[in-house]
């Protein structure tokens, strides 16, 4: 049975369907690398975003300017480009690869990848943590005050928390974001998931093969994650949606009061 | 810097080829995000159907692999077809043809969502008035879809522009010879990767600056007489 489906699919199927499942575990590790790429850069680049947001959030204007550069760059640039930067182009510098960094981290595309996608998805993020920052509502900030809150104080406690609730819808846009710029980390000799495809048809000097893998496996993952994200944001933002329609229907004499 | 000046025929011309990738892509996907927004707002439930995968598809798959994929596969398809039907013999996909066509594609996805919203945020009213004036659907869409929905879709497509624009970049992987490219290769032959991956870096940033302001300058014009509350 299974040796005539094996057969089957080597004479019809328009895509040598046995060799991807032959290589199939590969792919699963290209898909990991990947994942392991985006989320530890998303998790650096979160930590760097929160000061730089309320840095830039702030009224100081000697610390706003660099990182308002900062974003500016990163945010005006390809992620391509910044890669190449840091991964071909700090080689140039004698000095840096005197470093006792060059070897381990810096002469690493790994590392460099990392490098390159934790500053852009912390120039993103801080920026749509501005955003959130700045628009929390003036009266839970004067109630703040009001009750003697430092303001380090009203930070942690009142806007920080809330701030970050609210920016959670734009945030599941930014880790898909983050997922499909990943894919940049091929092109500098990485075998993420798209690194895998591209060896696979490589190697087997094919066409479609190991891109229609990788594109499938990315719009799993993708669904995934985004599928993660509602579940997060119907659990964390429960309170800013209108109260369920059915739980507040007035009494049926009630209704034509109630235009 | 005397080194850019050296080679800055090579990083002009290819500053030239990404700005031409990114006008025309533009144009195809202003094209497919009206396709698509008519067909998601359609009542045929076909095309609401095809026009759903294909935003779902180019959101969930990165730009590089479908540039991958058209670039490769694209070429093989259009040799078996041209075998299978006799048609032809080789047939060649450009690597400017394969930018053009899938950042178009995928960037019309983004647009798709953009031009629903904006038309979505026109009232119905106006469009029952409409067609109670005995206006065909094409004078509606002309007279009183279009002239709104430019308004409410402009925000939104300034987002997917800048963020098109830097998508060119991926396009030199499959070897256009665009800024990256020629960039690249400058930086590769003089040892001096750094300098030049910076100054395409800076071209980008001007790249960008400009149409940041421009686009601030179009919204400001078209924003006239409407009223927009500042938390949107």
């Amino acid at each position: 049975m299974a040796e005539s489906i094996v057969k089957f699919l080597e004479t019809w199927s328009p895509i040598d369907i046995v060799l991807i499942a032959q290589n199939f575990d590969r792919f699963l590790w290209g898909a990991l690398t990947t994942l392991e790429l985006t989320i530890i850069s998303l998790l650096v680049g979160g930590i760097l975003s929160i000061p730089l947001a309320i840095i830039r959030a702030g009224n100081n204007k000697i610390l706003n300017a660099p990182v308002w550069l900062f974003t500016y760059v990163f945010r005006g640039t390809p992620l391509l480009v910044q890669t190449y930067l840091i991964y071909y182009g700090l080689g140039q510098f004698e000095w840096i690869r005197e470093t006792f960094l060059w070897g381990p981290v810096l002469s690493q595309a790994w590392y460099c990848a990392l490098i390159a996608f934790s500053l852009n998805t912390a120039a993103y993020t801080a920026e749509l943590l501005r955003g959130s920052i700045v628009n929390t509502s003036r009266g839970e900030i004067e109630a703040a005050k009001a009750c003697g809150f430092s303001r380090a104080m009203r930070m942690r406690r009142i806007v920080l928390p809330s701030a970050f609730r609210r920016a959670l819808p734009a945030y599941s846009n930014e880790v898909i974001f983050m997922l499909h710029g990943s894919v940049v980390a091929s092109t500098i000799t990485i075998q993420d998931l798209l690194g895998v495809g591209r060896w696979l048809n490589g190697r087997y000097y094919l066409a479609y093969e190991g891109f229609i893998t990788a594109a499938v496996l990315y719009f799993i993952i993708v669904l995934l994650v985004s599928r993660g994200f509602r579940l997060w944001e119907k659990h964390w933002l429960a309170h800013l949606y209108p109260q369920d329609a059915v739980k507040t229907k007035p009494k049926k004499g009630l209704a034509s009061f109630r235009i | 810097m005397d080194l850019i000046l050296e080679y800055q025929d090579q990083l002009l011309s290819g500053t030239w080829v990404t700005i031409k990738l990114a006008l025309l892509s533009l144009l195809f996907a202003v094209f497919f995000g009206l396709i698509g927004a008519w067909a998601k707002l359609s009542k045929n439930i076909v095309a609401q159907k095809i026009a759903a995968a294909y935003t779902a598809i180019v959101r969930g798959v990165p730009d590089l692999v479908l540039i991958l994929l058209v670039f490769f596969g694209g070429q093989e398809l259009a040799n078996s077809i041209g075998t299978l039907t006799g048609l032809w013999e080789y047939a060649e996909i450009s690597q400017f043809a394969a930018g053009v066509g899938t950042i178009g594609v995928v960037f019309g996805g983004y647009m798709t969502e953009t031009f629903r919203g904006a038309i979505l945020a026109i009232p119905k009213g106006q469009i029952e008035a409409g067609v109670a004036c005995g206006m065909s659907r094409i004078t509606i869409f002309r007279r009183v879809i279009w002239p709104q929905m430019v308004v409410y879709a402009l925000p939104g497509f300034s987002n997917n522009w800048l963020v098109q624009i830097k998508s060119t970049a991926l396009v030199s992987v499959i070897g256009l010879q665009d800024v990256v490219y020629n960039g690249f290769v400058a930086g590769r032959s003089t040892r001096q990767l750094f300098t030049f991956m910076f100054a395409v870096l800076m071209i980008y940033l001007v790249l960008t600056a400009i149409s940041d302001s421009g686009l601030r300058w179009l919204d400001k014009k078209y924003s006239k007489g409407i009223v927009r509350s500042d938390d949107g």
